[in-house]
């Protein structure tokens, strides 16, 4: 075992799927000698040339479309996105040509999109965003975002593995901040499409994602220490296809549930998941499924004006208190 | 009038290293395309084509000798049609029965019902059909030229864009990738002068298009596109050097789109005695026919003949599929992802 950081972990797996599998090439902006923005790539080019980890011009639209291009004739190429802001860019690409390729024309297309998201970090507006919503409602299109070191590293494996575009979110407010004990030299994957309880409990649930995860987990701790309630937090770990089993067992467990995500809220993933449990759990619902989100304005900079548009550890003790109550 | 515009490289005076076969060959290819077009007009004026139909008429000739000059053969070189490059993949190999089965959505159609006209691939036969967003199968091309490259085949892809299609990011930020990365792709440009209602001066400032090479550091010629032996020795020459490891070239085929953007669109902004001098002088069947017959490379009796084959090759193909069944309804569900094979219908289905 060895304590690594979420970012050394995804470090791991993609260096790890490199070594493996010689179909697997990087492509990006500063991902080969410079290592990337965020150094998730540094050494990469020194171990397997320039040919397998390609420095790109700024052209989100050719890096993903070219990586369609490569997938279709067989390889597993992973682009990254510098930040994932910039995946907007490549949101034709993506939604039109990538995600309907095995459908229209039965052409596989095993590529990953991989990039730095999310704020906490003061980033602004254009270099903190989730994006996940955007993509959420592409069918043909499978999207994991990891909350632990060791889903960074399981599901990047697995992504690259995956037969399907998968667009991999990685939280760069964790990349340095979590640390977990890996076992080493172990296939390590987390598979797609599997959530996973990051706390059990018995009076009330939180789906979460991401970030927020590590805000529910401080969230329950207090709410266990202050008010005695066991809070269950489970972490989707993949957002689609989404784990209904896994958010209809934790409903029916505590009968109340929260759902709290960093992304905005109008037309949000949070959205999504409380219309499944009306559909499909209605009767074991003692509370409204209620939301804690961002506000629905462009992320801003200042420090005072971020921390209220973000959803804080103590927004989610509030409103967990409060449907605790109901 | 500026769109006539005279031939820029004049065609070979031998064929470049074609045999009689091969010219004849190619004469089939050029029949065989606007045949089965003439054919899928006949059958959207019947309603059996579902969706828009869209004629190559007066520019199959630089389709079909531009993808003549391919390596082709099981997993060989590989090219991206556009709508109207209908010939292009004949040539690949692209059966008329699928083309014919695709317009008119029949559940056997290459996609099954999913996509229309031309939309489809076969990658070993060595085509990838277009997606209705222009300029995207430009990154796409370069990416599957980048994994030649990256493999060490030697092997080259092949994309269409249209005149007004270079107006896309997608174009721009394919081709200087691609360049870039020195890829073995051949882009061939084509001037037919209507970007659907739009000419070619509200759509660029550049006369053109080869001009635009320039701007990626890549070689760039204009041909004339009815000319095909011309297009062919542009394309075959293009394409040896991506072979050969000499990256991107870009072909400016000048060409004319002969009826409107689809059927159903009556090009009321076309003038009429355009159009009629391009039908008259300047179509590349008749001029490459009439080329064939001066140059005493065949005979008349033998273009006759092509001529009766190809009718009765989309007649044969027509009567095959013609009455076949579209895709049932609940097959819509199957293959959005390599598993679960199929979604579930809603609830409601079963109430």
């Amino acid at each position: 075992m060895a304590e690594v950081t979420y970012l050394e972990a995804l470090r791991q797996g993609l260096w790890e799927e490199m070594e493996r599998d010689p179909s697997v090439f990087i492509l990006g902006e500063d991902v080969g000698a410079y290592g990337g923005a965020f150094k998730v790539t540094e050494g990469f080019t020194k171990r397997f040339g320039e040919e397998r980890v390609i420095d790109t011009p700024i052209s989100e639209a050719a890096i993903v479309g070219a990586a369609a291009g490569a997938a279709h004739m067989g390889m597993r190429p992973v682009a990254e996105m510098q930040f994932i802001d910039f995946i907007s860019c490549a949101y034709d690409m993506l939604t039109n040509y990538v995600a309907t390729a095995r459908y229209r024309a039965g052409l596989a297309t095993p590529i990953v999109v991989r990039g730095p998201c999310g704020g906490y970090v003061r980033g602004g507006p254009f270099h903190s965003q989730n994006p996940e919503a955007a993509f959420f409602h592409t069918p043909g299109l499978k999207i994991v975002y990891p909350a632990t070191a060791r889903d960074a590293k399981g599901l990047i494996k697995a992504s690259i593995r995956d037969d399907d575009p998968v667009i991999y979110l990685e939280h760069k407010w964790l990349y340095r901040r979590i640390k977990e004990q890996l076992p080493e030299g172990e296939d390590l994957l987390t598979p797609i499409g599997e959530a996973r309880v990051a706390r059990e409990g018995k009076d009330l649930s939180i789906v979460t994602y991401g970030a927020t995860v590590w805000k529910s987990l401080e969230a329950a701790e207090q709410l266990a220490k202050d008010d005695g309630l066991a809070v269950e937090v489970l972490d989707l770990r993949t957002l689609l296809p989404m784990d209904d089993t896994a958010i209809m067992r934790t409903v029916e467990k505590t009968n109340k549930v929260l759902i709290v995500h960093e992304d905005t809220r109008t037309g949000g993933v949070a959205g999504e998941i409380a219309a499944r449990i009306n559909e499909q759990a209605f009767a074991w619902l003692d509370g409204p499924i209620m939301r804690v989100t961002a506000h629905d304005v462009p992320l801003p900079y200042a420090p005072t004006l971020e921390d209220f548009v973000l959803p804080q550890t103590e927004d989610i003790v509030k409103a967990a208190r409060w449907l605790a109550a109901y | 009038m500026a769109s006539r515009a005279a031939p820029t490289a004049q065609s070979p005076p031998v064929p470049g290293g074609l045999t009689r076969e091969q010219l004849l060959d190619i004469y089939r290819y050029l029949r065989l395309t606007r045949t089965l077009e003439e054919r899928l007009v006949a059958l959207y004026r019947q309603s059996k084509v579902i969706g828009g139909l869209f004629r190559s008429l007066g520019q199959e000739g630089e389709s079909v000798a531009s993808a003549y000059a391919l390596d082709r053969g099981p997993n060989r070189d590989i090219l991206s049609p556009l709508i109207r490059n209908l010939g292009s993949m004949l040539v690949m190999g692209a059966q008329p029965i699928q083309i014919l089965r695709q317009y008119m959505a029949k559940a056997e159609s290459p996609t099954r019902g999913r996509e229309l006209n031309v939309h489809f691939n076969d990658l070993e036969r060595g085509y990838l059909g277009q997606i209705s967003h222009l300029g995207d199968m430009v990154p796409v091309m370069a990416g599957i030229a980048l994994t030649f490259k990256l493999r060490g085949e030697r092997r080259v892809g092949l994309v269409y864009i249209g005149d007004g299609a270079t107006s896309t990011g997608t174009f721009h930020e394919g081709l200087n990738f691609a360049a870039v990365q020195r890829v073995p792709l051949v882009v061939i440009a084509e001037y037919n002068r209507w970007a659907y209602s739009t000419p070619p001066e509200k759509q660029f400032a550049v006369k053109d298009l080869a001009e635009k090479a320039k701007g990626y550091g890549i070689p760039g010629v204009t041909v004339d596109g009815n000319d095909v032996l011309a297009v062919y020795e542009a394309t075959r020459s293009a394409v040896e050097r991506a072979r050969a490891g000499d990256g991107v070239h870009l072909i400016e085929v000048k060409t004319y789109r002969r009826k409107g953007h689809a059927e159903h669109d009556d090009q009321h902004y076309v003038p009429k005695d355009e159009l009629d001098w391009w039908a008259k002088e300047n179509d590349p069947v008749d001029r490459y026919a009439k080329r064939l017959r001066q140059s005493e490379w065949v005979e008349e009796r033998e273009l006759q003949a092509i001529d009766g084959q190809a009718k009765a090759e989309i007649d044969q193909a027509t009567d095959a599929c013609v009455d076949e069944p579209l895709p049932p309804g609940a097959s819509a569900l199957a293959g959005v992802y390599a598993g679960p094979p199929a979604l579930p219908p809603h609830w409601y289905r079963s109430l």
